[in-house]
């Protein structure tokens, strides 16, 4: 019978500690996610946008193409991404393998397909209940963009978070990418993976814990900013 | 005026975090080791390799995978040392032009290890080719590591000689993992199944449940490590100069007395012998 309890007093016990080295992981972990999921947002959002309020050939086949790379596999991208960083792929000069930057650039490639994929169906409803009202001022499919994102931006933050949730719970891609190199690449996650490898299955389940803990965290912080803007808009 | 406040608070989020950081750490000096789970598992490389980076100013990043991946890594040249245990192919990498020279480093032991039940009776057995043959006589569980690294290399080759056709048993006693060490072990721990391991990633392997070494000091069971630079010619990123200084360090005497020095409740896991040819070829 496996000690459940003995894992959450570990993962207590390493949090109170405040261990520097835990504390490093944690900061590179949220460090290359948001900053993954900050550039997706910026790519996966427009590009949902115009693929809810454009109007062209191969619009549906499109859709249907982002849909479908929601579900990428990490460690496909992974791979894919390390034979173009390796010295013998195309973009070896650039000496980004075995970097936090690789790291981030591994999670933009699967992120941005959800952002994209969800901002697409948030800008769509809206604009279904706004297109007669913004043509009849006059604004275009392609100027209506900015103010549908703009208008939609609570609902939009449930696509950017849902984007971290992958970004910050994936090992397939940084651990091929990144190496799990110590206090260079080393992540929550692939932390997780290499002390279950080394069988200590109650610290592995202890960063698993600490893991959504601080998932629990950005989601709250997220929350509370989403919440008092709209006080601010309100008032 | 909110959007732009709203905008702000995020990239102030990200921008305290850091983001500029990899820069900043592309400036130090480094060399990128490709190595195995076991030298990097069992807390080896951890505990030798600060006094190399004190004495030269090189910090040396290692990427911890199977010998069989190191080696495709360090051939695509994303690495400038490869530090890994199957000789054979670490001399076709060398006369294959990727890598420069090949240096004994150090050598350690396989073992097998089992249930206490010991479905297969080889509990104290020193004759590893003939409790592989009574494991297959009775189809008792083995996992495998199935990952072309060099315990499974080492492994294939112990079933050969012992005459058995793992392939035809695939899926039955014979359960590929297809991962690394401490997750076959993992796997093997859960499901009663014996498993070739070294001994290194064994005694500091902390889920055993009540499994025990079944089978140790078979001469067939030595297993040699091996350092090379990767060939600058073939790859001009590889750092020649600093990746020469630290195979000159761990196969000279600062290195060699370092590895001897590592113990793991009490026992010394690995066994320098940088100055000599192996005795024997695992």
């Amino acid at each position: 019978m496996q000690d459940f309890t003995e894992p959450f007093s570990l993962a207590l016990r390493l949090i109170l500690a405040g261990d520097a080295e835990l504390l490093g992981i944690v900061l590179l972990s949220l460090r290359v996610s948001l900053s993954a999921v900050l550039i997706a947002a910026l790519i996966g959002m427009p590009l949902g946008a115009v693929l809810a309020v454009g109007r062209f050939p191969g619009r549906a086949a499109l859709v249907v193409t982002v849909n479908a790379l929601m579900g990428l596999p990490p460690v496909v991208v992974g791979l894919v991404i390390y034979l173009l960083l390796s010295n013998a792929g195309p973009l070896g000069v650039l000496q980004l393998l075995y970097t936090p930057t690789a790291m981030i650039i591994a999670q933009v490639v699967l992120v941005t397909p959800i952002i994209a994929a969800l901002s697409r169906q948030v800008i769509e409803d809206l604009n279904g209940e706004y297109a007669e009202q913004l043509r009849s001022l006059g604004v275009s499919r392609v100027a209506s963009v900015p103010t549908l994102l703009w208008d939609g931006r609570y609902s939009l933050m449930t696509a950017f978070l849902a984007g971290f949730g992958r970004a910050i719970a994936e090992v397939g891609a940084v651990i091929i990418v990144g190496g799990n190199i110590n206090h260079v690449t080393r992540v929550m996650t692939t932390t997780i993976a290499l002390e279950t490898s080394k069988g200590n299955l109650a610290l592995a389940l202890a960063l698993g814990i600490i893991l959504v803990a601080i998932a629990i965290a950005v989601n709250a912080a997220v929350g509370l900013m989403r919440g008092s803007e709209r006080q601010v808009a309100h008032a | 005026m909110l959007r732009r406040q709203f905008i702000g608070m995020a990239f102030a989020l990200v921008a305290g975090l850091g983001l500029a950081a990899p820069q900043a750490q592309a400036a130090e000096r480094f060399i990128i080791v490709q190595s195995t789970t076991s030298t990097a598992n069992s807390g080896l490389l951890d505990a030798i390799l600060p006094a190399f980076t004190d004495k030269t100013g090189i910090e040396v990043r290692v990427v911890a995978v199977g010998t069989g991946q190191a080696i495709k890594n360090a051939t695509n040249g994303d690495g400038d040392v490869l530090l890994v245990h199957a000789k054979s192919a670490e001399e076709k990498f060398v006369a294959e032009g990727w890598g420069v020279e090949r240096f004994n480093v150090m050598y350690n032991d396989f073992v097998v290890v089992g249930p206490a039940a010991d479905p297969a009776g080889i509990k104290g057995s020193a004759d590893v080719v003939a409790a592989m043959k009574k494991i297959a006589a009775a189809g008792a569980p083995f996992a495998s590591r199935g990952d072309d690294s060099g315990t499974h290399k080492a492994e294939l080759k112990l079933w050969k000689e012992a005459g058995v056709d793992v392939a035809a048993a695939s899926g039955g006693w014979y359960r590929e993992t297809g991962s690394g060490m401490g997750a076959t072990l993992n796997a093997g721990v859960g499901m009663g199944a014996y498993v070739l391991t070294d001994r290194a990633t064994w005694i500091s392997f902390g889920n055993k449940g009540d499994f025990g070494v079944a089978v140790e000091g078979d001469q067939r069971l030595f297993n040699q490590y091996g350092v090379i630079l990767v060939n600058p010619q073939k790859h001009p990123n590889v750092k020649a100069g600093d990746g020469q200084a630290f195979i000159d360090w761990l196969t000279g005497p600062e290195g060699q007395k370092a590895i001897a020095g590592f113990t793991i409740e009490g026992q010394q896991l690995f066994f320098p012998n940088a100055a000599r040819k192996p005795a024997v070829q695992g």
